[in-house]
């Protein structure tokens, strides 16, 4: 058990040491007094803390609205606008996550809440899709032999086709987090804060160094997230 | 029991009725068995009586009371299902799918799983092997007894079977249609089977309806479909060989009072009481017990002389292949066919011996049909 556990942690707290050692080392060996004045440990935590809030509030947001969705989408009533709705989601997924935002930005204005909207909205579409795909495949034979034994609908829904689907709909979350990191670092392009602050504020003073502090995180955050989704994954789904 | 009244389905988008004015009567605890082509409408007419499908005319009675004004949920709750396709749940172990309906009536734990171990060892499925597995890891065989568990474990009165054993092997599928018919004496469950093996159909029913194309051809019991098919349609199915095919209609037990019962000898029988017994015997070989009766082995002219020793066990040879008394005379026949031989031992299932069936046996069988 302990064992487990250590087999389990070691990997995140691995990435969390690398990306401490990051920080500690570019906060403390600043190559000059720009940086020295850009990169405190104020600012990185300040930064951090809004990135994290930036991807929560909208991963979460985006989890239940997908989700819950998708399953609409999947029942029969609905089923041809699921099947159109998928088509369009397709597409939707080809736009640029910076075209999204500058979208919102002459829509909504500027701030984090725009910011947190937008990455919602951008994030529901993998999930609504995965979640109908993944219902929508659940083979008819099992699912006529569940209401055959006399599940009613909403039995099937929830001990048949959501567990079957529980996997795809993962997968839909962690494409969802994946896309939502790297696109949570645009947020700063209207007002949302984030770690985009330091790498655009890296950038337009040509300093190399907070720009990699920046990026280390976001990437860290990123397989982080996809790592920990994928055990718990691991450890809910035994049947495959 | 079953009744259906005109019932007809045509899907939507199709011209063409899947099921046309089917008119059908199961009594209860009957077996009927639905035959016909692929396409002809059985898995239709069977998901209509449990509601998965919505007829488009006609009427369903169970129990006298009209199918289509109750509950499909208590409806299905009701009736057993096993599906063409088995549909096992692929995210459950064998245990849970096995437990669905109990779950879904709300039994209480313990009673769960003792029905579920009870069941699985039913279908010949060892309970502590595969409980805990999940459908991935079961054969095609393995699995359609999952299917059929799963149906059965709540004891329903009405049961469904599409293509129950389609997919095992043909020794498995005799012991399981024996089982099988072993269970329905007992139970008197009413129960719709569909199968493409007319065998099957002979051997498991009480009443045999022939579809084709949607449509009810024949409705009757196994021996007049044999003796009276309605129409060329049905003689093609039940096919040649019909006197043959009557053999699936007489199990051992019912013959073997009237033939003539070769007496065993005990293992302890000395060399001139086997040569003697053997004299007489007309297919020239002597069946050995031991003390319990169970079957030890044979003895054949040439055992004798090309072996030496003083009693019948040290001559005996082991029997590769025995049929049990309540298999059918079909049963017997494939087995003498497999073993190249003229008899069979017939033994019951502690394996205790019960007598002899022979060739001949069956020839005056198919005979006094003629
Ligand atoms: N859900 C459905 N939608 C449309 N057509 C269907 C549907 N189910 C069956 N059919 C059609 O209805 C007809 C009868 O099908 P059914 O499944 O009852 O045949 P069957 O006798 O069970 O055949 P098999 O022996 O191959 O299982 C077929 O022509 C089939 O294509
Ligand atoms: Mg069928």
């Amino acid at each position: 058990m302990l064992q487990n556990l250590w087999k389990w942690l070691i990997i995140p707290l691995i990435m969390l040491g690398i990306g401490a050692a990051v920080v500690i080392y570019t906060v403390n060996n600043p190559t000059d007094s720009i940086v020295a004045r850009m990169l405190t440990y104020e600012r990185v935590f300040r930064v951090i803390r809004e990135h994290m809030a930036l991807l929560l509030v909208s991963m979460i947001g985006a989890t239940i609205v997908g989700v819950l969705g998708g399953i609409m989408l999947s029942r029969p009533k609905l089923y041809y606008i699921g099947r159109v709705a998928e088509n369009i989601v397709n597409i939707g997924q080809t736009v640029p996550s910076l075209a999204v935002l500058a979208l919102f930005y002459t829509v909504l204005g500027l701030g984090f809440r725009v910011a947190v909207f937008a990455l919602f909205i951008y994030s529901i579409l993998p999930i609504l899709r995965n979640t109908f795909a993944g219902i929508d495949g659940v083979e008819r034979s099992i699912v006529e032999a569940a209401r055959g034994m006399g599940m009613n609908p909403f039995r099937v829904l929830t001990k048949i086709e959501l567990p079957i689907a529980f996997p795809i709909i993962v997968a839909g979350i962690r494409t969802a987090i994946v896309i939502n990191v790297g696109a949570a670092t645009l947020a700063t392009f209207i007002g949302g804060g984030g770690l985009g602050d330091l790498i655009v504020t890296g950038l337009s003073v040509h300093r190399d160094m907070i720009i990699f502090t920046g990026a280390v995180i976001a990437a860290i955050t990123a397989i982080f997230l996809d790592y920990m989704i994928g055990k718990v994954e691991e450890r809910v789904v035994r049947w495959t | 029991m079953i009744k259906l009244e005109g019932l007809s389905k045509i899907f939507p988008g199709h011209t063409i009725p899947a099921v046309k004015d089917l008119n059908l009567e199961v009594k209860e605890g009957d077996v009927c068995v639905l035959v016909g082509p692929s396409g002809c409408g059985k898995t239709t007419t069977m998901k209509m009586i449990n509601r998965l499908y919505e007829p488009t005319g006609g009427k369903i009675y169970i129990r006298g009371e009209e199918a289509l004004k109750m509950d499909p949920i208590k409806l299905r709750l009701d009736i057993g299902y096993v599906i063409q396709e088995i549909g096992l749940f692929p995210h459950m172990t064998i245990e849970e799918n096995v437990a669905t309906v109990p779950n879904e009536k709300h039994w209480p734990a313990d009673q769960v799983k003792q029905k579920v171990d009870e069941v699985m060892t039913l279908v010949g499925l060892d309970p502590n092997v595969f409980k805990s597995r999940y459908p991935s890891a079961l054969s095609g065989g393995q699995r359609q007894r999952v299917g059929v568990a799963r149906a059965m474990v709540s004891d329903p009165p009405i049961m469904l079977m599409d293509e129950p054993f389609g997919a095992v092997d043909p020794i498995t599928r005799a012991r399981l249609q024996n089982e099988f018919l072993r269970i329905q004496e007992r139970m008197g469950k009413t129960i719709v089977f569909v199968t493409h093996d007319i065998d099957e159909a002979i051997k498991m029913s009480d009443t045999i309806a022939v579809m084709r194309e949607g449509e009810l051809i024949q409705h009757a019991t196994p021996s007049d479909l044999l003796s009276a098919p309605a129409d060329e349609f049905v003689s093609n199915l039940v096919g040649r060989n019909r006197s043959i095919k009557r053999l699936h209609l007489i199990r051992i037990n019912e013959i073997l009072e009237d033939v003539n019962r070769a007496k065993p000898i005990s293992e302890d029988a000395q060399t001139e009481e086997i040569k003697k017994q053997l004299d007489q015997s007309d297919i020239r070989t002597v069946i050995v017990v031991d003390r319990n009766n169970k079957l030890k082995g044979i003895i054949g002219v040439n055992d004798l002389k090309r072996t030496t020793g003083e009693v019948a066990k040290d001559y005996c040879q082991d029997v590769s292949d025995t049929v049990t008394s309540d298999a059918t005379l079909n049963d017997a026949l494939s087995v003498m066919l497999e073993l190249g031989e003229g008899y069979v031992a017939v033994v019951n299932e502690d394996d205790q011996y019960e007598g002899t069936i022979t060739l001949g046996d069956l020839l005056n069988v198919v005979k006094e049909d003629n």
